[in-house]
């Protein structure tokens, strides 16, 4: 175990790894006593207890016939939550490539204080994870680690280049949950047509975040009047719209399944409406910094609130909200993109975009909850059902004998407010800093494991 | 072996951005925009600037305010014009000024902006005169500098230029007194204009009566009409019982981004010649923050004709470059409340 994520350096630190959540320490046998078991995808919402062996839930309400009763470990979870793990299904981990940002390790031990239990990685790595041998290296990278499932999606291109096919039956027999061309555009329309018709061959899941390569040229802010007034470059709809709409005219086409993991506007939104009443495979999620924060928040040139797509309009972030609570944007992701301080240290046009989401993710969600934009199913439905349907991860996003025992224990009544020295993620480029939340994740389990115990 | 991460500091951000400008003690400290300033400064700016401007006209034209004081000339985006009038207000206040451009050494050579600061900073300078092609950098500066500095904002990407529009008051003041009953129109290329921000923002703050820009949509940024201007696309229209006509430089890239098809074209539509110029008041007066093209945004007949103030923009922006730097210099000497 040369490279053990305990080698990396970063990793010794005490405060952010205490010994109680150090992998291969804690027991295989867990009973959670008292807990509310809340899973929208089964109607399941009932205080009972629930047995955890093996890496999978092996009895709810009752012990199952061969349980241990001596050995397995025990935990009282009265007035907590236990729902089923979040699949985060966009976010950037950094490595390989750029380590000096973060790593597999840390951010997956980020993820996991987060409530996240499987994280869903972008191509965009470097080198471009256009090869199994990439992918593979990724999943051992997460093993190693011990917190997270890492779970990859597979380059469309190769380099992501946009000019030639990369191969992608092979990444998705190599493991890839699905496939994208990240935020890179195709050459051309031609190549992009042809790249979806071969992903349908194979029923491949792809994943395109619709952004015009020329109309957003040097944008760094929505193009409305926070922009006009700050003198920032602006990135309009259109940048967002007119790519949408031609990969939908390409998907009528080609009937592969697509889903776009980031909408920004409203305008977008009423495409991909328009395209589901049509019946096409299209599916749609929205990062949480886009559920709350607006172009004002770009007002005082913070670079953390540099993202994109960019911070739109009040009325683009209502409608998001809308189409979340109604059900016609899926999933919500963090579009976790970890920076080293360096990288925010600039002008804002000159800084590199991206918030450190993963643990403001779940908090973020359920703060929608309490603010009666969502109601608590559709919340953890975007979260974990949609997810796991989406990416086929069929064992994942439930709570039910059987499936695997990926779960958080929420205490729904932790006043808590979001410091940046207690975070741990690598990356504390966030502009949530200071902001309030009631729920809080307070232990988390994956594959049967604890990975995670906050401490007192 | 362990290793243990200390993290820098990361200043907060103020609630309110423009907040930085000023102290603990409300005394103007950094001139990095003219949002937040308020009527109030900026009336005492033009009122110190009155002075300065007589002392320029002497015959012995300098005051010892700065006397041993280092005015640093940040350009990293060249600028001769702008540049030269910040080091006159400098010399005529006794300081010492140092001139660095940047725009073809340090960052080229991939020295971070962070660590070219530091370094000047550790040459006990006392002013940041600074320019950069990026729209938040003098916040960026001020935000991270020494205590003792006071930054001054030269120009950044497309975002402010307060000096020039402070001058541009100033002039604006000793022809057309109260500003109340004007009306003004800012010609041209408004979208990548720092300078069109920055005097709709001292205008409006100045309760001018109205203000107009005039120019093609591709040229106007997207809802400029919140900006509090009232939009024009025709000559004719806009210039319309205009006291006060501001034309804006027109670059040549404009025609090659695809903003604009030909110089012709736009001279010919929004070009200020002598014709144009009647459909204004006739005691109109013509302004540009200069340099002017003669023959794309404005005729040389107007640039040197009776109702042209341009060069008088550039004698009284040292004045009012004097009067926002002895302000600011106080501001460290504890004196100005």
């Amino acid at each position: 175990m040369k490279d053990a994520p305990e080698n990396l350096g970063i990793d010794h630190d005490p405060v952010r790894h205490p010994e109680g959540c150090r992998p291969g320490l804690d027991c295989d046998h867990w009973v959670i006593r008292g807990a509310r078991l809340r899973d929208p995808s089964s109607g399941l919402d009932t205080t009972s207890d629930i047995y955890l062996g093996g890496g999978r839930i092996v009895g709810i309400g009752e012990a199952p016939d061969d349980w241990p009763q001596d050995t397995a470990e025990h935990v009282c979870a009265e007035g907590h939550w236990l729902i089923p793990g979040v699949i985060d299904g966009w976010a950037r981990l950094r490595e390989p490539g750029q380590e000096h940002k973060a790593s597999i390790a840390t951010e997956s031990a980020a993820a996991v204080a987060g409530g996240i239990t499987t994280v869903v990685m972008p191509p965009d790595t470097v080198p471009v994870l256009d090869t199994v041998a990439v992918a593979r290296y990724i999943k051992r990278r997460a093993q190693l680690a011990g917190r997270a499932r890492v779970v990859a999606i597979g380059a469309m291109t190769q380099h992501l280049d946009g000019e030639l096919l990369a191969e992608m039956a092979a990444l998705d027999a190599g493991g890839c949950v699905a496939i994208s061309n990240a935020h890179y555009p195709f050459h051309d329309l031609r190549l992009m047509r042809r790249a979806l018709e071969y992903a349908a061959t194979f029923d491949l899941q792809v994943l395109l975040q619709p952004l015009d390569p020329s109309l957003s040229e040097r944008g760094c802010a929505h193009d409305g009047a926070v922009a006009t007034r700050l003198g920032l470059p602006g990135l309009p709809v259109s940048a967002e719209t007119a790519p949408l709409a031609q990969l939908i005219a390409m998907i009528s086409e080609t009937g592969a399944r697509v889903h776009v993991p980031q909408l920004s506007s409203a305008a977008a939104l009423k495409l991909i409406e328009r395209a589901k009443a049509d019946g096409l495979p299209i599916t749609a999620g929205v990062s949480a910094h886009h559920l709350w924060l607006t172009e004002m928040d770009t007002d005082a040139l913070d670079p953390n609130a540099h993202v994109i797509p960019p911070l739109r309009s009040i009325r683009d972030r209502d409608a998001l909200r809308r189409g979340l609570a109604e059900g016609l944007i899926d999933t919500v992701v963090s579009d976790h993109q970890p920076h080293e301080p360096d990288a925010k240290l600039a002008p804002f046009p000159e800084t590199e975009p991206g918030i450190s989401g993963l643990e403001t993710l779940l908090p973020l969600v359920l703060k929608l909850v309490e603010e009666d934009v969502l109601d608590f199913e559709r919340a953890i439905d975007a979260l974990t059902t949609r997810p796991a349907a989406l990416f086929g991860l069929s064992d994942a996003g439930s709570i039910a004998v059987g499936q695997r025992a990926d779960l958080a224990l929420i205490d729904p009544d932790a006043m808590w407010s979001l410091g940046s020295i207690g975070m741990a993620s690598a990356g504390e480029n966030t502009p949530f800093v200071g902001w309030d939340f009631a729920h809080r994740v307070e232990t988390t389990w994956v594959n049967g494991r604890r990975v995670f115990l906050r401490e007192p | 072996m362990a290793v243990k991460f200390v993290r820098p500091k990361i200043p907060k951000f103020a609630p309110d951005p423009w907040a930085i400008q000023f102290d603990d003690q409300g005394r103007l400290r950094h001139l990095l925009t003219i949002e937040g300033l308020g009527p109030q400064w900026i009336t005492r700016i033009l009122d110190t600037a009155e002075g300065f401007v007589s002392v320029t006209d002497r015959e012995i034209k300098k005051v010892p305010l700065l006397r041993g004081r280092t005015v640093v000339n940040l350009f990293f985006e060249s600028s001769t014009r702008t540049r030269t009038t910040f080091e006159l207000a400098a010399k005529r206040l006794s300081a010492d000024v140092l001139n660095l451009n940047l725009a073809t050494s340090a960052t080229k050579k991939g020295e971070s902006l962070l660590d070219t600061l530091r370094n000047i900073e550790a040459m006990q300078a006392d002013m940041f005169v600074v320019r950069h092609d990026q729209s938040g950098a003098a916040h960026f500066i001020a935000r991270h500098v020494a205590p003792h500095v006071s930054v001054l904002n030269a120009g950044d990407g497309w975002h402010s230029h307060p000096t020039q529009a402070l001058l541009d008051a100033f002039t604006i003041r000793r022809h057309k007194g109260d500003f109340t009953s004007l009306r003004v129109a800012i010609v041209g290329d408004i979208r990548h204009s720092r300078v069109a921000r920055s005097q709709m923002h001292v205008l409006n703050s100045l309760n001018v009566g109205e203000l107009r820009v005039i120019a093609p949509r591709t040229l106007l940024p997207t809802h400029v009409e919140k900006l509090g201007v009232r939009v024009f696309h025709d000559m004719r229209e806009g210039l319309k019982d205009v006291d006060v006509v501001i034309m804006l430089r027109l670059q040549r890239e404009r025609m090659e981004a695809g903003l604009l098809p030909s110089e012709e074209e736009f001279y010919r539509l929004y070009g200020l010649t002598e014709e144009k110029l009647a459909w204004a008041k006739p005691d109109a007066i013509v302004m540009h923050p200069g340099p002017a093209n003669r023959g794309v945004e404005i005729e040389s007949s107007v640039a040197d004709g009776p109702q042209s103030v341009i060069l008088e923009q550039v004698s009284n922006g040292i004045g009012v470059r004097m009067a926002v730097m002895s302000l600011c210099m106080s501001a460290n000497r504890g004196e100005n409340a």
